[in-house]
């Protein structure tokens, strides 16, 4: 029906619909892994001036060129962000100021935006483990592994096979269904204001 | 036109419809591939998307409301309304707008079906739409939707079966089948939903039915859809060693459904939320009405669960400050759907209808009586001779029985996701079977309850073709005409009526039955003015046969009807002549009644109109 992404190869640019989870995940996890933070700290800095090294060692051949990002155009985020404030009600919940509210309120509220977010994820995208076996169990990584999908932790030393314990299955988004848009539509409104008469 | 490639179903719904097909290039022997058709629809201004049920709404919007383009469609760019999710969203926070629950308004006798009267509390400026065309909208999009996906094979070049409750008068079946004429469908044919949610199971198993269901068997169809509850009785009998299907009576109409059901509950929330001083607007009522559903299913389904938490968001940006928190207990659920809609009544007990008070808004003629079994009960003991005269059937029709004992049931309608409430009809049922020391009647399980519907008329499409089983029964009501009695007047009283059958109980598709020409009960006409009869249908009297004159009858066994209209045309005739015809009924292909005006000297026909005329109004 739509766009469904098999396994890219490991060393291709990620699209831009497996760029979603992958900012949503990022995001999360900048928030609870103060170590995966200060690597995505790291990443946001301007790149160490490693420039004599690469000029030592191959002078004749010219520097290739950096390959040029994709620019995303922003409709798609747009429209998803559009579909979790329709639904589940996101940006009121996140532009809230949570302090003047007991944990009863926001529980209450937490309960809209969990049954909303749930509601958008199954709708519009068909998300399945990156690995079915069951977290905590032992799994063998072979020579060849899609370090794109599967993130090795902790000792990470030697040459594979990799033994290890599966302590997050991962998510793979296997199929997404975004609405389609108007020509004229403006996916900038991700909520209209609401006027009564 | 070309042999059609598919065999297409469409579930005309109160609150959503579907469209199933079967491709009838790749059928192997029973096994059909049955698919269903994601259906495009604006979900939200200048977003389409494809889910496979489309919402029975139509919004009349504004001219200001939307901008430019966002109610596009793939197939179209101008529509001045919106059809499907849209609507249904736009509707709760405008209701002036919203078209809702066309199809009840169809079939509801009070009114003139052809006049602009949805939505019925709209304020003058709305250009008002007739539920015929809000019908042709639906069945418009769903054929948009078909071309669209299937460019090679259009709709109307495919043989199509639109569903229809089995209770739908003749003027309701003639008026879907003029919704469905306008909208573009060529080869056409009604079917009834129960009969559709029985070819889904039989379809579903892969032959396998014929193991599950024997000679003697009668299968009650329960279904209770989104505004309707609809039943049927069909029964099994074999014929030179091959199963076949009869459906030997149908009921009344009844609009009372699941939504019924979760709107009562919101009510006992909202008045609880009252009772702290919270008051909820439409929008959160509706809002709290969908928080019930989720609840309810829940709270039906797992034991365990003694309350769920109900949230109803508040309107402005203020999430957490403004939405309102309470809980649907178990208790409630319980004493609301159960007691309430589902209680274990007696056999004898009969639906409470009361005179409705003297000034009533005009609106739809809701069932009075909340209680599903109840009026499964009055069916049941309506029919207790359904099957008394039936040809070739085994089981003997046991004297004593108080009502018809069917020996299986199929459920098919959304409310029956809740299994507890399968299991309270079947107790309920077996309860009354037990009274009377029946065999204790099995479910037939197994079937889709949101597309069984569409799904059971693509493959009725299919075995129209001439494979596969297929259920017969013909007409489910006989219809009569009254006729006034020749007697000297008395003062202060009305002359006593008679009523003559002028279509007969299980008359077949494609059959024709004339009025004994032996018999006096001519009608005169006269030429240019309209002749109204008064017109009564009957679901129990299957002895009567056409031209049969009733003296008596039993309250309850004949249902008056509206009136129904012969005019003969002035061409070739003098202004004021009386012409003598007899009538001839006629039951079409397509699956709706024809009356027919013939003149005595022969040649000559004219239609009888079903007069869609409300009560007391009249365009001439």
């Amino acid at each position: 029906m739509s766009d469904s992404n098999a396994t890219p190869p490991v060393n291709t640019d990620p699209s831009f619909l497996r760029r979603i989870p992958l900012a949503f995940g990022t995001f999360f996890s900048i928030l609870s892994e103060q170590r995966f933070a200060a690597r995505v700290l790291d990443l946001r800095l301007p790149p160490a001036p490693a420039a004599p090294t690469p000029a030592a060692q191959a002078p004749a051949a010219p520097k290739p060129a950096p390959r040029p990002l994709k620019e995303a155009t922003p409709d798609a985020a747009l429209q998803l962000l559009g579909l979790l404030q329709r639904d589940a009600r996101l940006v009121d919940f996140a532009e809230e100021n949570l302090e003047a509210f007991s944990d009863a309120d926001i529980g209450a509220a937490a309960r809209v935006v969990h049954a909303g977010c749930r509601k958008v994820l199954r709708e519009h995208f068909s998300i399945v483990p990156v690995v079915q076996d069951p977290e905590g169990s032992r799994i063998t990584l072979n020579e060849g592994f899609d370090a794109a999908a599967i993130r090795l932790t902790g000792n990470v030393v030697g040459t594979a096979p990799f033994n290890g314990s599966l302590s997050h299955r991962g998510w793979r988004v296997a199929e997404t269904r975004l609405p389609k848009l108007a020509e004229q539509h403006d996916a900038a409104i991700v909520a209209q204001a609401e006027v009564e008469l | 036109m070309s042999a059609p490639r598919y065999a297409i179903g469409i579930d005309l719904g109160t609150t959503h419809s579907a469209l199933a097909y079967v491709d009838l290039d790749a059928i192997d022997g029973e096994r059909v591939d049955l698919r269903v058709l994601d259906i495009p629809q604006l979900t939200a201004p200048g977003e389409v998307e494809e889910p496979p049920l489309l919402p029975s709404f139509l919004y009349l919007p504004h001219a200001d409301e939307f901008s430019a383009g966002a109610l596009s469609l793939p197939w179209r760019d101008d529509h001045d309304f919106a059809v499907g999710e849209l609507a249904r969203a736009r509707g709760a926070t405008t209701p002036i707008r919203l078209v809702s629950s066309a199809k009840s308004w169809l079939c509801h006798a009070g009114v003139d079906r052809r006049d602009a009267i949805l939505p019925n509390d709209a304020p003058e400026e709305v250009s008002r739409v007739s539920p015929l065309e809000a019908s042709i909208r639906y069945l418009a999009h769903l054929r948009q939707a078909w071309d669209h996906a299937h460019p090679e094979a259009p709709l109307s070049e495919q043989d199509v079966t639109v569903t229809i409750p089995a209770s739908f008068d003749p003027v309701a079946r003639e008026l879907t089948a003029e919704a469905a004429r306008a909208a573009g469908y060529e080869a056409l044919t009604l079917l009834e939903e129960p009969q559709a949610a029985l070819y889904n199971w039989i379809q579903a198993s892969e032959g396998n039915w014929r193991k599950e269901v024997k000679p003697g068997d009668i299968i009650l169809v329960v279904d209770v859809g989104g505004g309707t509850s609809d039943f049927s009785l069909i029964a099994v009998l074999e014929h030179e060693g091959i199963l076949e299907l009869h459906r030997v009576a149908v009921g009344d109409h009844i609009l009372l459904g699941g939504d019924n059901m979760d709107l009562a509950l919101a009510h006992v929330v909202a008045r609880k939320l009252a009772a702290t001083g919270s008051q909820l607007d439409p929008w959160q009522l509706r809002a709290l009405s969908y928080a019930c559903r989720a609840a309810k299913e829940r709270l039906l389904s797992d034991p365990e669960l003694q309350a769920l938490p109900i949230v109803v968001p508040s309107r402005s940006s203020k999430l957490i400050g403004g939405s309102i928190r309470t809980e649907l207990t178990r208790d409630e659920v319980t004493a609301i759907i159960l007691e309430g809609f589902f209680p274990q009544s007696d056999i004898t007990q009969r639906p409470v209808s009361k005179a409705r008070g003297g000034l009533t808004r005009m609106g739809l003629p809701y069932a009075q009586d909340a209680a599903v079994t109840r009026h499964l009960g009055a069916f049941l003991g309506r029919q207790v001779g359904a099957t008394a005269e039936l040809e070739g059937f085994v089981r003997p029709a046991d004297p004593d029985a108080s009502f018809l004992h069917p020996t299986a049931v199929l459920f098919n309608g959304g409310v029956f996701k809740s299994d507890i409430l399968i299991e309270r009809t079947m107790a309920t049922v077996n309860g009354w079977l037990a009274g009377e020391n029946a065999a204790d009647a099995r479910i037939l399980g197994g079937a889709d309850l949101d597309l069984a519907v569409a799904r059971g008329a693509a493959y009725y499409s299919h075995v129209r073709r001439g494979s596969g089983v297929r259920i017969r029964g013909g007409t489910a009501r006989a219809y009569y005409v009254a006729v006034e009695s020749a007697m000297p007047a008395v003062p202060g009283m009305e002359p006593p009526m008679q009523a003559l059958c002028v279509a007969p109980f299980g008359m077949e598709e494609g059959t024709e039955v004339e009025l004994p020409s032996l018999l006096t009960q001519d009608f005169g006409l006269v030429v240019g003015e309209p002749v109204h009869l008064r017109f009564f249908g009957s679901s129990v009297r299957r002895q009567d046969r056409m031209g049969t004159m009733l003296e008596f009858w039993a309250p309850d066994e004949l249902q008056e009807l509206e009136e129904i209209r012969a005019t003969l045309p002035p061409e070739g005739r003098r202004p004021g002549e009386v012409v003598q015809v007899k009538l001839l009924a006629k039951a079409t292909e397509t699956g709706t009644l024809e009356l027919v005006a013939e003149s005595r000297s022969g040649g000559e026909r004219w239609k009888v109109e079903f007069n869609v005329r409300g009560n007391g109004q009249d365009e001439d």
